[in-house]
């Protein structure tokens, strides 16, 4: 597992994996956005956690559909299946590359595109918080996505529409507590929600996309 | 009566030539129900003190919300049955009644939005209710597209029922994340069972009978396009077999 783990990961950063591809389309919404509603900085600091939020999940829905495509198509997809490891195994690293790949680099990222949209000083630490704590269930319910989408000629659109609906209470509880720390509230209930949708969906969903992935290598 | 005698009707045949029966029975019924409940609550009620004629819309709008989630509901039952007993039948049911789900949370979100115009000054608001209905909607639209795309029966029927029983996680966890997210607009349950502040029984007769009628109307739709898609398929099988032949 390890091992795949690391494959997955130099083949992301090495060149055509598409790394960094998520960072600067995250870069683009959040440079775009002010242009979009005006640069005044107090609707800007209001409106910054939600649209940071928003740029780290459109990032991380587009580069879902790698998860799984490129070993599909060169036949390593179902050279792992018959390996020993499980299939659940393969789906949990392949969602982990994933975030390490897409979701770490976003959250560390997102500081840094803070301060262009003028987000408030306390808020910085939670938004990473929140972002950290959130973007692992993303990269989860994505993989969830790509599986069932994998032997799809044109299903990066259909991957989308399934993925969206279900990233829909991630969204709510991350960027409620990004939106509070930034206004200076309690967030306790948001950021255990949260915490409990991530645990959850990492326990759980890896066995659906398994399931789904046999499915589709039948 | 056998205990396993509903199994029975996972014969594809045999469930064709049941619903032969009870389908005029069912249809007929739907209809008058349906004519008899609309006609009764739009011409014979009173209008209320507050809100005029408009709640009469209420006629349409809750029965269609009740089916649009009893539709997801019985999708999860059939998909569940596919999954553990691999009916086909089951599963050609479940893709039967999403078209139809999605038609009614459409007329709920469309009747709701016609009456939300006059009575809260505004076609959409993003109360709970409303917000988890268009979730609602968009669940069906990913689920129907997914049984389009794919090309292959069998699987397309595997992760279509994957997706509805992960999608009802997700639903059921929505609805609760929205009401966290934003207080409501949209009044409370005026039928549960066990609540006092029910509405009066001159609306509530009509609308037993609307539901009642819309409950039909959807058992006879479901068992329509069911047959359709049992015999188009077994269309495409002796199609198959002709091309075999020549």
């Amino acid at each position: 597992m390890i091992a795949l783990l690391t494959r997955d990961m130099r083949l992301a950063v090495r060149a055509g994996g598409g790394f960094g591809l998520g960072l600067a389309f995250f870069l683009i919404v959040v440079v775009l956005v002010p242009f979009g509603v005006g640069p005044q900085s107090a609707l800007l600091s209001k409106i910054a956690p939600g649209i940071l939020w928003l740029g780290a999940l459109l990032a991380c829905l587009l580069s879902l559909d790698r998860i799984f495509a490129l070993d599909h198509e060169d036949g390593s997809l179902d050279l792992l299946a018959t390996s020993p490891l499980p299939m659940e195994g393969i789906v949990s690293v392949k969602a982990l590359a994933h975030w390490l790949t897409t979701g770490l680099p976003l959250v560390l990222a997102a500081p840094v595109l803070g301060v262009l949209l003028s987000l408030p000083v306390q808020g910085f630490g939670w938004l990473v918080v929140s972002l950290a704590l959130g973007t692992p269930a993303l990269s989860v319910i994505g993989t969830f996505g790509a599986a069932l989408t994998v032997g799809l000629k044109r299903g990066g659109l259909l991957l989308s529409l399934l993925v969206l609906p279900l990233y829909v209470p991630t969204l709510i509880f991350g960027a409620e507590v990004a939106r509070r720390g930034a206004e200076g509230m309690a967030l306790g209930t948001p950021l255990a929600l949260l915490a409990g949708i991530t645990c959850g969906t990492i326990a759980l969903l890896p066995f659906a996309s398994a399931a789904v992935l046999r499915v589709n290598l039948r | 009566m056998k205990l396993n005698a509903l199994w029975e009707y996972a014969n594809p045949k045999k469930f064709i030539d049941t619903t032969d029966r009870v389908l005029p029975w069912v249809a007929w019924a739907a209809a008058v129900t349906l004519v008899v409940g609309l006609v009764w609550g739009f011409f014979f009620t009173p209008d209320d003190y507050k809100q005029g004629s408009t709640v009469k819309i209420i006629y349409l709008h809750v029965p269609a919300a009740l089916m649009a989630i009893n539709a997801w509901l019985m999708m999860l039952v059939t998909s569940l049955v596919w999954i553990v007993r691999r009916h086909h039948v089951s599963a050609l049911a479940a893709r039967a009644a999403a078209p139809v789900g999605m038609v009614m949370t459409l007329i709920a979100l469309a009747t709701g939005a016609l009456w939300g115009q006059p009575m809260w000054g505004t076609w959409w608001a993003w109360d709970p209710r409303l917000t988890s209905f268009l979730i609602l909607f968009l669940f069906y639209l990913g689920y129907i597209a997914l049984w389009e795309a794919i090309e292959n029966d069998d699987t397309a029927a595997d992760l279509t029922s994957i997706l509805c029983l992960v999608g009802s996680v997700f639903a059921l966890l929505s609805r609760y994340a929205v009401n966290f997210w934003n207080q409501g607009l949209h009044q409370g349950a005026s039928l549960s069972l066990d609540k006092q502040e029910n509405v009066h029984d001159v609306f509530w007769y009509p609308l037993l009978v609307a539901m009642a009628g819309f409950v039909l109307l959807f058992v006879a739709l479901v068992l329509v396009r069911t047959r359709t898609e049992i015999r188009a398929r077994r269309m495409r099988a002796l199609e198959a077999r002709e091309r075999m032949r020549a």
